[in-house]
């Protein structure tokens, strides 16, 4: 009986979750392209709903809410599903959309598709050779396997968009770094855009006047048409001609200026803005945060270093070191168990909203900057299946976060996975991330 | 070679809907065969014999500046963009027939660019909702050019057609849906290719941009 309240209310909150993933896709992804095909806003809504009923589960947990047997089911379940999701539903789209725009391949899209989706499977099983993630006992298609791979490339992706945002954030939020334009620098390079585009046209004039008096002179300019066509072209150019290809030159060489300059331009309006944003009282505040971003960046930056150098990895978690040392140092006393319990939630519920909070901003505007009308349908399912991975590895990683009493049950449903593996991994690709970064600011 | 008067027309749209391939179009007579995104902008002259056949012919030079991006950019690019819309004398607004929402986009395209007309500095682009009275009293004349009609499926093709006349008339604008096909490709540059059996309304496009 418990069990099917359980249920049902795991369910009514994963269509919460649903409904909300369909929101976003429709309001934030897709706001300037129409949806054709729903089943890739199902699929994205459908990754979202499960990896937040994960963290739901987490917090379930902590929490003490519902039956135990019945949450381990559906942590069990949910995970199921999961890999399903990741490992062969969304791969497969991927291949059947990136198929589809290939015109050639158009009449054999599902054979196409499905080579693809097996070329994934190999490189993705090759994935977990050279790592030692796994015991030898385990069977082929277990759930750690899989899991494990999904780990592995969850976790890199994770350390990687640490490492970007630890260094991109102070520079982001920080007025320090920020140069001073005014607005007759702003001017002084629309005028010099303006003048090449007017050199531009200027150019384009003469080719036209040309090309008009060539023919009305009953010379037909055509495009060589064929090999031997080309052949021709080669060797007996009309005059004519060979002006106009100078001039094309010069105008190619003039328009690739223009568009630097537009970019330029671009840019410089950009930090005007920051600029007056950063005297407004909004501005202030966020760059105050920022001083403090960057010193936990900082921190971070150090303590992997020591935990890779010194080959250690942290036994206990921050709740519990915490309570230690109030209760150590400080002499208040107070009801471990009790607090420990609150604070691990509140903390995780903290790192849980966060880590999709700022997610789904970098995904938005990932998707923003590279999508155009034809691809977008691979990009969307691409971001999918990062965020599939990055929820299922934050889960593993999480686990380090929370007492012990809660972490069994991740043990239990995750199986024995070496954890201690993903987070020296986490470390090494934070910071090798944070030196190609560094090195490119 | 500058002795012509020269047009200036914009030709804005969403990324995507064939503003380059058009304009190549429109001054090569080719197809475009690589079509990629248009950063900043990118202009194309044409010379075009207003009133052919008429004793009052004049030559002139239409320039069509094919402005990229999108209306959801960065207020920095917007800005930036403005300063390509300085003394236009006719606008083109491109819209995908296949994509809904790039013909829903082309009101605020619209706007922006005649507000920087009408508006001379500081104040930039207003998000605010379509409004018919801001397109009473404007000089400028609007062409509207629907594309890849060829991508709809013939059953569909009514449905679409009658949205966009509804878009037209919303615009006060003369309206043309062409399709952009290897067919026709043709070697003179006086004739326009492809459009005498795709006109809806109005005589061919150019010639209905009065330059007074």
């Amino acid at each position: 009986m418990s069990f099917l309240i359980d249920s049902s209310i795991m369910i009514t909150s994963q269509i919460l979750f649903f409904g909300f993933g369909w929101l976003f896709f429709m309001r934030q992804l897709f706001k300037d392209y129409e949806v054709r095909q729903y089943v890739v806003q199902v699929i994205f809504s459908v990754t979202f709903a499960f990896s937040c009923t994960m963290f739901e589960l987490i917090i379930f947990e902590i929490l003490g809410v519902l039956n135990s047997s019945s949450r381990y089911f559906h942590w069990k379940m949910n995970l199921c599903v999961i890999l399903l999701i990741l490992v062969f539903m969304v791969p497969f789209y991927i291949g059947y959309f990136i198929v589809s725009n290939i015109r050639l391949l158009h009449k054999q899209r599902l054979l196409f598709s499905c080579l693809l989706w097996l070329t994934f499977m190999y490189f993705f099983w090759k994935l977990g050779d050279p790592f030692p993630i796994l015991s030898p006992k385990h069977g082929i298609l277990s759930i750690e396997q899989l899991i494990s791979r999904v780990g592995v490339i969850g976790v890199t992706l994770m350390a990687l968009l640490s490492g970007f945002g630890a260094v991109n954030c102070p520079y982001t939020y920080m007025s320090y770094f920020l140069r001073n334009v005014t607005d007759t620098d702003i001017l002084a390079l629309e005028r010099r855009l303006l003048q090449t585009m007017d050199m531009i046209i200027s150019k384009k004039k003469r080719m036209a006047m040309a090309r008009r008096t060539m023919f009305q002179k009953g010379e037909v300019h055509n495009r060589p048409s064929g090999f031997w066509g080309m052949i021709k072209s080669v060797t007996a150019s009309a005059p004519g001609s060979e002006n106009l290809t100078l001039i094309q030159q010069e105008v190619d060489a003039l328009e690739e200026l223009s568009r630097q300059l537009f970019l330029e331009t671009a840019d410089l309006y950009a930090t005007k803005e920051r600029i007056e944003y950063s005297k407004t009282f909004k501005g202030k505040y966020f760059n105050f945060l920022g001083y403090f971003f960057s010193i936990y960046c900082v921190w971070k930056i150090f303590m992997a270093t020591i935990n890779i150098v010194f080959d250690r990895v942290g036994k206990t978690d921050p709740v519990t070191r915490g309570i230690e040392i109030t209760v150590n140092y400080l002499g208040i006393q107070f009801d471990v168990k009790f607090w420990s319990q609150h604070i691990s939630f509140i903390l995780v519920g903290i790192i849980i909203v966060t880590s999709i909070r700022g997610l789904l901003i970098t995904l938005t505007k990932f998707f923003y900057a590279i999508s155009s009308s034809k691809s977008s349908n691979v990009i969307v399912l691409l971001l999918a299946q990062i965020m599939g991975m990055y929820f299922v590895s934050s889960v593993l990683l999480i686990r380090m976060s929370m007492p012990v009493e809660y972490r069994t049950i991740i043990t239990e449903v995750l199986g024995e996975l070496q954890f201690n593996f993903y987070h020296r991994w986490f470390d090494v690709i934070f910071l090798l991330g944070i030196f190609r970064i560094g090195r490119r600011i | 070679m500058a002795s012509l008067d020269r047009v200036k027309v914009l030709v804005l749209g969403d990324s995507g809907v064939g503003k380059s391939s058009l304009v190549h179009l429109l001054c090569q007579n080719q197809v475009l065969g690589n079509p990629s995104w248009t950063v900043g902008c990118s202009v194309d002259v044409r010379v075009h014999d207003y009133k052919e056949g008429t004793p009052e012919e004049k030559a002139y030079y239409i320039e069509l500046w094919d402005v990229g991006g999108s209306v959801g950019s960065a207020s920095s690019v917007k800005s930036t963009r403005a300063v390509f819309y300085n003394s236009v004398n006719g606008i083109i607004l491109v819209h995908d027939l296949t994509n809904k929402k790039s013909s829903q986009n082309l009101y605020r395209w619209s706007l922006e660019a005649l507000n920087r007309d009408l508006v001379p500095t500081g104040v930039l682009v207003t998000n605010g909702d379509y409004d018919r009275e801001q397109f009473a009293d404007n000089q400028i004349p609007l062409l509207v050019i629907g594309t890849k009609l060829d991508q709809i499926h013939e059953t569909k093709r009514h449905e679409v057609l009658t949205r966009t006349a509804f878009l037209a008339e919303d615009f006060i604008a003369e309206e043309i849906n062409l399709v952009i096909e290897k067919r026709y490709f043709l070697r003179e540059s006086n004739q326009i290719p492809g459009f005498p059996d795709r006109k809806r309304f109005g005589g061919g496009p150019l010639k209905n941009l009065h330059y007074d």
